[in-house]
């Protein structure tokens, strides 16, 4: 008998949480048996995906000649929608602010991105519940959403915009419509979206007059038509089949195709939803790109690519994969302030934290940008918050910038997959580049 | 039609649908190019799309989707069938369609009168936010899905899950109902409601033709205006 092994000082195995089961899963499943009802959020996908975290720049060495940072000119501007517009979209920078809906966000928020993105020289995109004042006075360039919900269409605004971008799908939802509901529903996002005050507005999913991409066709000729073959038409889709849904695009007529990878976000969609459905953005551009390269189309309709974009590494990336510009949605609502940690006392009276709060679609933001709430909204001064934005898309310009040099390129546009190894076999399939270290491309020979 | 009145002629089989779009767009206000004569429509898409004048267009013949998109003020006189999304997103004016209208007819549309003579197909009035429609013959299977606001009257017959996820869009139809959406009860057609109807009749035409106590009214029952898992099994 081993008398060592037992009273208090024993050994003991500690206790180990179930990799499967672990401490987020377990508590979901409580208060799914608590409530009956699955969780509804905003923002994009939190679980960890390969992304252009995976990916790493060659600079140059002998067998390439880089520029001097300092001193050499590294181009940023991109033209969108040459295509077939009679006014093609020209911005400074290859960084865009991506759809969010006055709704979803307040009339400050809105007026801030525009601000932001004004003093950059770079578009705003309006969203699901219609343009807005504010939005359109603050946004030199405004992209206005024909979604399917249609909320607050109307051939005026249509006419007023720069571009028109038919929403086909969301990365965070593919497939899939959303949910205000009804606290955020003041008096004027009601009237603007023609329904009853308080009530949950659950957005349509697909587009109530048109099944499909030759339909669109005929629906973007309606709408070039209706604007006089003026504005550039995006059509943007979430990333699930982006090769096949890239081709129909352009197929269809597109100017310009939005592909939204899985971590791009939302205001409000089951957290199943955004965890589960669509492919990560880093193995969405490849399938884009390919798309229009089959077809002869590269650089004829430019592709914009977005879900999860942080910095000028990822822009970077996006650009060397072939891709003409990049669109930031959560990135953006950060710049002005959401997720701050000043408010840290406010997100922990909500049950969370600065940083992981994503209950937008409540409307009770500490930050007062994801809120009607007229007392909240004012915490947000859209001059500073502004200026924060056009601040963040200086820094995500120069630090793409700066890494374009060290690979000898005068325009970011130069960047090129040869420019790229993957840190993992996955991004090195997802992304057709070699594994670091090897001239491999998995599905590919090499050496 | 006074004696200052201009009338013009198009006949698209020599002209391009853009050149007739943009001639109707280029009227000034106060224009006196107020009649639009349209030949050979031979069901071209977008035609008369996004007119924002107080014209009469007449178009003689067939036409393709989306006729009269998101019209405003103009007058738009289709003598024949048309196709999908006849005066989709319509903010104001008149569409009038002698025939028969294909699916999404008025889909979105905010305001103004769509009166389809014949009949129309599926989903007729599709999220329609505001548009007064009237539909001389019957209309096919999930119209006015998600109807917002506005005015649905149907002389005939109306098919499968008449307005499923109904807001606040009334509905008024003279015949049978195949069957009721999600959340669309029948309701009481008290006097209110047929003075509405003979109202909307009476724009499209049609009074005293119809008996405004023929019809039956059809509405929301606001059961699922709010996200509940109580209410999981109607969605």
């Amino acid at each position: 008998m081993n008398e060592h092994v037992k009273g208090p000082g024993a050994p003991r195995t500690l206790p180990r949480e179930s990799a499967t089961f672990d401490a987020y899963t377990l508590s979901e499943i409580r208060r799914a048996a608590a409530t009956g009802i699955y969780d509804i959020r905003g923002a994009g996908a939190k679980r960890k995906l390969p992304h252009f975290d995976d990916l790493l720049f060659l600079g140059a060495s002998m067998s390439r000649y880089p520029l001097e940072g300092y001193r050499e000119k590294c181009g940023t501007g991109v033209v969108l929608g040459d295509r077939f517009a009679k006014k093609p979209i020209e911005l400074k920078i290859p960084i865009t602010i991506a759809g969010m809906s006055f709704g979803s966000l307040s009339g400050p928020a809105k007026e801030a991105l525009g601000r932001g993105a004004s003093a950059m020289g770079t578009s705003t995109t309006t969203g699901d519940g219609g343009m807005t004042p504010e939005e359109r006075g603050h946004s030199t360039k405004l992209v206005y959403q024909y979604l399917p919900s249609r909320y607050g269409m109307n051939p005026d605004d249509l006419r007023k915009a720069d571009a028109i971008e038919v929403v086909v799908g969301q990365g965070a939802k593919p497939g899939g419509g959303g949910m205000l509901l009804g606290q955020k529903i003041s008096p004027r996002v009601a009237k603007m979206r023609t329904l009853p005050e308080g009530i949950d507005q659950r957005s349509a999913c697909r587009h109530p007059d048109w099944t499909g991409p030759d339909d669109l066709e005929i629906k973007i000729e309606e709408l070039r038509e209706i604007t006089d073959w003026e504005k550039p038409i995006y059509v943007k889709v979430g990333a699930a089949r982006p090769y096949y849904d890239t081709a129909l695009a352009v197929k269809s007529g597109a100017d310009v195709v939005v592909v939204d990878g899985m971590q791009g976000g939302t205001a409000a969609t089951q957290e199943v939803f955004i965890e589960n459905v669509g492919i990560p953005t880093l193995a969405a551009v490849h399938q884009a790109v390919k798309a229009l390269q089959d077809l002869g189309m590269h650089r004829k309709v430019q592709l914009i690519v977005s879900g999860g974009i942080r910095n000028g590494a990822d822009v970077a990336k996006a650009l060397a994969l072939g891709a003409d510009a990049v669109a930031i949605g959560t990135a953006a609502l950060v710049a002005l302030g959401d997720n701050d940690p000043r408010w840290e006392s406010e997100y922990e009276a909500l049950g969370t934290k600065a940083g992981a709060y994503d209950d937008w679609h409540e409307g009770r933001d500490p930050a007062g940008i994801t809120t009607q709430d007229p007392e909240l909204m004012k915490r947000l001064d859209p001059e500073i918050a502004g200026r924060r934005l056009a601040n963040y898309l200086s820094v995500m310009t120069l630090e793409a910038q700066t890494i374009a040099r060290a690979c000898g390129k005068s325009h970011v546009h130069n960047l090129e997959p040869e420019d790229l190894v993957a840190l993992t076999i996955e991004a090195a399939a997802m992304a057709n580049v070699p594994l670091a270290g090897t001239n491999w491309i998995p599905g590919k020979t090499g050496f | 039609m006074n004696a200052s009145t201009q009338s013009h002629s198009f006949d698209l089989a020599t002209a391009k649908v853009r050149d007739l779009n943009a001639a109707l767009h280029a009227l000034k206000e106060g224009s006196n190019a107020s009649l639009w004569r349209v030949s050979n429509p031979r069901g071209l898409h977008a035609l008369a799309a996004g007119l924002d004048a107080p014209v009469t267009v007449e178009i003689d013949g067939p036409v393709g989707y989306y006729c009269a998109g998101m019209n405003k003020q103009a007058t738009v006189i289709v003598r024949g069938n048309a196709g999908v999304g006849i005066g989709e997103n319509m903010m104001s004016g008149r569409i009038e369609v002698e025939g028969d209208a294909s699916q999404a007819a008025g889909a979105t549309a905010h305001g103004g009168l769509l009166f389809i003579r014949g009949q129309a197909g599926a989903r007729c009035g599709i999220s329609m936010k505001g548009v007064d429609i009237v539909v001389g013959g019957s209309v096919g299977h999930m119209s006015a899905f998600m109807a917002q606001a506005g005015t649905l009257t149907v002389l005939g017959d109306a098919g499968e899950a008449l307005g499923d996820s109904i807001y606040e869009a009334r509905l008024y139809v003279r015949g049978s109902v195949k069957s009721l959406g999600a959340d669309c009860v029948e309701k009481e057609m008290r006097d209110e409601h047929k003075a509405q109807v003979f109202e909307k009749l009476k724009a499209a035409g049609l009074e005293g033709q119809v008996d405004p106590s023929e019809f039956k009214r059809y509405g929301s029952a606001r059961t699922l205006y709010h996200f509940h898992v109580d209410n999981a099994s109607a969605y």
